[in-house]
């Protein structure tokens, strides 16, 4: 039907409205891919649902996040006084932003767990590397997404936290000085890294999230859902993703929109108080939770090892971490051959647990001071 | 009724429940987003307050100057009594940039020979409208001005 030539075009002029827009889009060949999307069910198929709340929750961002692009000013006389604004006076504003900000939170909670559960049941074994590759990309990305919103209201907190981020990679020989600067859009934290972090958060990372989704989201269709080594010969059962699947994953998204709106009406995001680049730091600065096992790790850092400086060395050692993540489905290769690896377990249940330690130190008020 | 009927029957109702909560969850999603997209009366802020690169003590009694204010121009000056004002600097007339006058003590636009008193009151020439008063306040010694 899809053909040309007059008896094609004869032919789409008797279709309903209903089927010549089907015809137009190929709408049965996406129909026909989705009817045969089905998710194996075996006792971890909860972990299924993981990737699929974290694009809820993505998509729910982009939704809020949008919103707000309405009402806020991406400057330093006037930003921290457009989120008050949409905080005091815009219907619903309260609501908008406290789902954003809860809502980025709980996103990357998310795709951590997402994450843990895929490395956890091998999914990233042969053939699926490319698809843990780009998934790894992405959560470096939403943690751009996180460390460039976080300073967006320029409070006095962000501010702060921005300074110290930003100053990290200065650490880096040779480039790193450059790095901070572009980072920062000068020599400091100033009203010009707002405008900057504004514009990675709004265009430069949401552009390349479309890419690394687009290209995560096609490979996840592709190879279909991995059954972890230890159940692949019983061969499972499978339910269809549609409507199965998404009806429960839907379930999901409902819950997760509840807690949203509670979290947001029972305990909206606070604002603090307005950045003024000329005074002190105040006690307690940190950055959003996910980097707060970095953040303790940089503080214990002598200032020099061995003639190299410490925080040089913690910059080097986030690097190198970073990159074996990763590259893990290219180095584990007993997984890829069907094998279990337990070194890498034992090596990411290390890593888990040391920055669970170092989250909650970072957490409890430093010694020798008492909480108020 | 067969049992097949009845299966029929229950399948379109649990349909219907389904599409129904859908729907209605569709629509309280999108009520609060109607109305945040709806701007509320109270007008959106503007800048609070600039801390301006001058030394109040530079502006000395009965002079003035040009200063940059959210990429405007305000005029800020001292008035022969010694009290620090600033207004808005572009005349209501045709826009040229006011300036302020030492020998008659008042804000003056040379392009066609406005003029305004200390308040910005449009006192001669062609201007219709008075200049916008805005505060001035020290901060430490550094002059600091918002809209009023």
């Amino acid at each position: 039907m899809s053909s040309g030539g007059p008896e094609g075009r004869a032919a789409a002029a008797r279709l309903s409205p209903a089927a010549w827009l089907r015809d137009r889009i190929g709408w049965d060949g996406i129909a026909h891919l989705a009817a045969k999307k089905e998710v194996p069910i075996h006792r971890y198929t909860i972990f299924y649902y993981l990737g699929g709340m974290a694009l809820f929750l993505f998509l729910v961002q982009v939704a809020t996040g949008i919103l707000l692009l309405l009402y806020y000013r991406p400057s330093a006389t006037e930003a921290f006084e457009s989120v008050q604004y949409i905080m005091a006076e815009v219907p619903f504003g309260w609501l908008i932003r406290s789902i954003h900000s809860w809502g980025a939170n709980l996103f990357v909670g998310v795709v951590v767990l997402h994450m843990a559960s895929v490395f956890f049941l091998k999914a990233y074994r042969a053939p699926r590397e490319m698809t843990w590759i780009s998934g790894a990309l992405l959560l470096f990305i939403a943690l751009g997404f996180g460390f460039s919103g976080y300073l967006l209201p320029w409070n006095t907190l962000a501010f702060f936290a921005t300074k110290v981020g930003t100053d990290v990679p200065a650490q880096l020989p040779g480039i790193g000085p450059l790095l901070s600067r572009i980072l920062r859009g000068g020599s400091d934290v100033t009203g010009a890294t707002l405008s900057r972090f504004y514009g990675i958060h709004v265009a430069i990372l949401p552009a390349i999230t479309t890419l690394l989704l687009g290209v995560h989201l096609v490979l996840v269709q592709q190879k279909g859902m991995s059954v972890p080594p230890s159940l692949e010969r019983k061969k499972p059962r499978a339910m269809k993703f549609v409507p199965d699947f998404l009806l429960r994953d839907m379930v999901g998204w409902m819950i997760a929109v509840g807690l949203l709106a509670g979290l947001a009406a029972f305990l909206p995001w606070e604002l603090g108080q307005k950045a003024e680049p000329f005074s002190s730091a105040p006690a307690g600065i940190r950055p959003e939770w996910y980097f707060l096992s970095m953040f303790q790790f940089l503080k214990y850092l002598p200032a020099e090892i061995a003639g190299i400086p410490g925080e040089l060395l913690g910059v080097l050692f986030f690097g190198a971490l970073a990159a074996v993540l990763v590259l893990v489905p290219l180095l584990d290769r007993k997984a890829s051959l069907g094998r279990p690896s337990p070194w890498w377990n034992r090596l990411a249940l290390v890593a888990i647990a040391g920055a669970l330690v170092l989250t909650v130190l970072a957490l409890l008020p430093p010694p020798g001071q008492v909480k108020p | 009724m067969d049992v097949a009927d009845e299966e029929q029957s229950r399948r379109r109702w649990l349909t219907y429940l389904l599409g129904t909560s859908l729907g209605a969850s569709f629509v309280s999603f999108l009520y609060p987003v109607l109305r945040f997209i709806v701007p509320p009366v109270t007008s959106e802020p503007s800048l609070s307050d600039i801390e301006l690169d001058v030394k109040a003590s530079d502006i000395l009694p009965n002079s003035g100057r040009i200063v940059p204010f959210s990429g405007k121009p305000v005029i800020l000056f001292r008035t022969a009594a010694g009290e620090l004002k600033a207004l808005t600097a572009t005349c209501t007339h045709l826009a040229c940039t006011v300036q302020y006058r030492g020998d008659r003590s008042d804000v003056w636009c040379a392009c066609h020979n406005g003029v305004y008193d200390t308040n910005g009151t449009n006192i001669s020439g062609p201007p219709p409208k008075p200049l916008t008063k805005l505060d001035v306040a020290v901060r430490g010694d550094r002059v600091v001005i918002r809209r009023a």
